[in-house]
Order: C-alpha cells, then structure tokens, then sequence
C-alpha cells in the first residue's frame, strides 16, 4: 500500500507530482528526413515564427507562438491541404512551471500526413479561438475551458460543454481530486434540496464494498430482513424465502411443481 | 411445459369472487406496473431486453410508458451523473401517487465503479428506492425478479388513502 498522506489542502497544491513516472521520450527525428514536412514548414517559417520543430511517430510536431495560432492554422488549411483538424486540446504543466501547453492535431487526406501544432500559455491567459477556420473546434474549445478553464477569445458561445453550468471547478486539473472536492460531493444534495439537508443526507459513501449489518436503514441481511430504522440485536428470526403469497393473489394462481413437467430435450 | 387450466365452473358457475378492498386495488396495482423509460446506460440495454419478447415483462402487466405521469415505477438502469440528478428528481416529482423506484445495477445503488466527481453515488441521495438490485449489470431475470418482489411489497402494504407518500427528507 501507499503510505498515508494528509489531503487537507487538497486543492491548494498538486498532490499528484510525488507520484508522476516521467515516461522516457520517444525519439525524434530532424524535419528534413521528410520531404512533405520540410516543405510544409519551410511555409509556414515564412510567415511565422517557429520556436521547435521535429518528427515524432511520423508526425510532424511545431511549438509556434499562442498569437500566431489563427494564422498558421488558416494558412495550414487554405495553402498546404491541411483540411482537417482531429482534435485540439490542452495540457496541465502547472506544477513544472504554471503553463498551459495547447495542441492542435491537424491532418491532411490529400498528403496523408498529420501535423500537431503546439504553443504554452500562462495560467490564466486566454487562446484564440479558431472557430470560424474549424467548426469542430467550437465544442472542443468549450470542453477545454470547462475541463482547464482556459477562456478562447472572439468563441461564440463559452459556456460549459460537459459538467453543469452552475459547477465550480476545473476537473482535468492535476490538482482537482478524482473523487471530488467540497462543493462536487454535495452537488447535487445542495441543488435539490438545499444546504440545510447536508445533516439529513449525509456525505457521499465511496467505500462500497462497506457493510454494517447493524445498519437496517441501508442494509438488509438476506434472510433475516427486519422493517427499516429497527436496531438490529442479533437475535432476528428467520424470515423464509417464499416466492409468492401461498395460495397466490386474485387470478393469480400458485406455480405447482407437482403438477408442472421439467422440459429434458434441450431443442423441444 | 406447465399445463393450466381455468375452472369456469367452480364456485357452482357462479360468477363472484370475494375479496377485500385492500386486495382488489393491490391486486391491480401490483399487476399493472407500469414502467417509465429511464435507461441511463448499459444497464438500460438489460431493461430492454426484460421488455422484449424473450423475456417479455408485458406479461406481468409492466408497460414502459414514456411519460412520467403514465407510470408507477421507476427502473433507474445505469449511471446517474450530477448533472443529471436534478431532472430524476423532478420526473420522480412529476409521477402520481402511489410510485415506487427499483435502483438497478450497481452504478444506481452506489456509484458502483465510478468512484469520481460526477457521480452521484447512489440514487437514494436524491430519491427514496424501494428496492435494490445488485449486479453489473443486472440479468433480466434479476430484474423481473425484482419486479415480482415489488408486486409482494405492493401486496403486502395497505392501499389505503392514508398511506403517506414516500420522500427523502
């Protein structure tokens, strides 16, 4: 097991840095070994500014600057045939040195080629959005702000996309807790029924594999089942097991063995 | 299989059968259930199939209704997520007394595998449940199981009016 440590402050710090294996890189490969992608950048290194450049897994990956987004991905569409954009989302380095790291995994049909367009951000900086080049891009940039809180300027519609509109919090945060925090684990006692029946409720059990047989508001121990709020003393009597009332109910009769055949041939 | 055979002249022909008013209105309580649709995930495919021919719940008088003013029962089958806990809430409000809610499968009673932020772990956070089933997912016949003991849980209890309607808090 792992050994104990406080969660108190939970939120305030990343308790997931002490346990994050540091994967070994996969090798990277000098642009020019490909024809396609040297050209390719060659174009877009005409007009912007290109910080990193290399070919991982086949895939041509290029840190630009978060301003110049809009434009290398229109440039990217309109001029090298890069018409599709798969997906585009962020990464949380916040505890490594408080940046985001956006990507946008861009793919041509014509060329048979995928390239991954990538920037940082700091925390609290907002992207451009990219909506009007990418209609696909309208969702994906509300799940990431609802899944980073990162805001894209000139969005038609920033709002949440997957958690509630009213929720606090950013969930693919390295520092939310999976399980939740405060205001996640009384959600939804508090929006139906309010503060005040946190007490009547109680806080969520996420143990459940726990079993109290003294519990008979919850549980129920098959064979000695007792009305539910009784204390339970120990000394229950059996309640036996019947299948349906004797005699049967109203029109209803009582299934008889005796009078019932047991079907051998499995095909009938 | 089975042989059944109605006698129509018992009783000397006649036609009457006596019984009591709590009888005759459970009677047609317990044997007219009707379900609302409310397959939440996969453990709605296992509450479809219990619907469908095979195993075929119209037998037992269950009729999954689409409304919630149109059923008795509701079958939570699958995952509730916080942001759905608050329209489960108001479809139970919305269906007439007397109702009853069977939890289905393991993600409705406790969460189940899905120990995270958006799970409401369990559905008797937010409405009362008469009766748990347990499994992921359950088979149809843990299901019609389940619905023949709410039939004796509705036989067993008194149709009176005074009877007061179930709730959280």
């Amino acid at each position: 097991m792992r050994a104990y440590k406080a969660k108190d402050d939970v939120q305030a710090k990343a308790y997931y840095t002490d346990r994050f294996y540091v994967s070994p890189q996969v090798p990277k490969q000098e642009v020019d070994t490909d024809a396609v992608f040297s050209s390719d950048l060659a174009s877009i290194s005409a007009k912007f500014e290109v910080k990193e450049s290399f070919i991982q897994v086949g895939q041509m990956v290029v840190y630009i600057n978060a301003k110049d987004i809009y434009g290398v991905l229109e440039l990217m569409r309109d001029s090298l045939e890069y018409t599709q954009l798969s997906e585009m989302s962020a990464i949380d380095w916040l505890a490594k040195d408080n940046t985001f790291e956006i990507f946008y995994q861009m793919l041509s049909m014509n060329k048979r080629k995928r390239i991954r367009i990538k920037y940082f951000i700091d925390n609290g900086q907002a992207v451009d959005s990219v909506e009007k080049l990418f209609r696909c891009a309208d969702w994906s940039e509300r799940e990431m702000f609802d899944m980073f809180g990162i805001q894209a300027n000139n969005h038609p519609f920033m709002k949440r996309i997957l958690m509630p509109y009213d929720w606090q919090g950013h969930p693919l945060l390295k520092t939310y807790p999976l399980e939740g925090d405060e205001f996640a684990s009384w959600y939804e006692v508090d929006k139906i029924y309010g503060k005040e029946a946190r007490e009547t409720i109680g806080p969520e059990i996420r143990d459940t594999a726990r079993v109290d047989r003294y519990d008979s508001q919850r549980f129920a121990r098959l064979g000695f089942e007792v009305p539910k709020g009784t204390n339970i003393t120990g000394n229950e009597a059996k309640n036996e097991q019947n299948y349906q009332e004797d005699g049967g109910v109203f029109l209803v009769s009582k299934f008889d063995k005796k009078t019932s055949v047991i079907v051998d041939d499995p095909q009938r | 299989m089975a042989q059944h055979k109605v006698n129509y002249t018992q009783d000397g022909g006649l036609p009457v059968a006596l019984t009591s008013i709590d009888k005759i209105v459970n009677w047609g309580r317990s044997n007219s259930l009707w379900a609302m649709t409310y397959g939440l995930a996969c453990c709605g495919i296992e509450m479809m199939a219990a619907g469908a021919s095979r195993y075929d719940f119209d037998r037992f008088g269950t009729i999954f209704r689409a409304s919630p003013r149109q059923s008795d029962v509701m079958i939570v089958a699958g995952t509730l997520t916080k942001k759905h806990s608050e329209f489960i809430k108001r479809l139970y409000d919305q269906m007439t007394e007397p109702k009853w809610v069977i939890s289905m499968g393991s993600c409705a009673n406790t969460g189940g595998m899905f120990n995270t932020y958006a799970t409401v772990q369990g559905v008797d956070r937010v409405i009362p449940v008469d009766l748990y089933l347990p499994g992921c997912a359950p088979r149809p016949e843990t299901l019609q199981y389940g619905v023949m003991l709410l039939q004796k849980k509705i036989r067993a209890n008194s149709a009176n009016k005074s009877q007061k309607p179930k709730r959280l808090m």
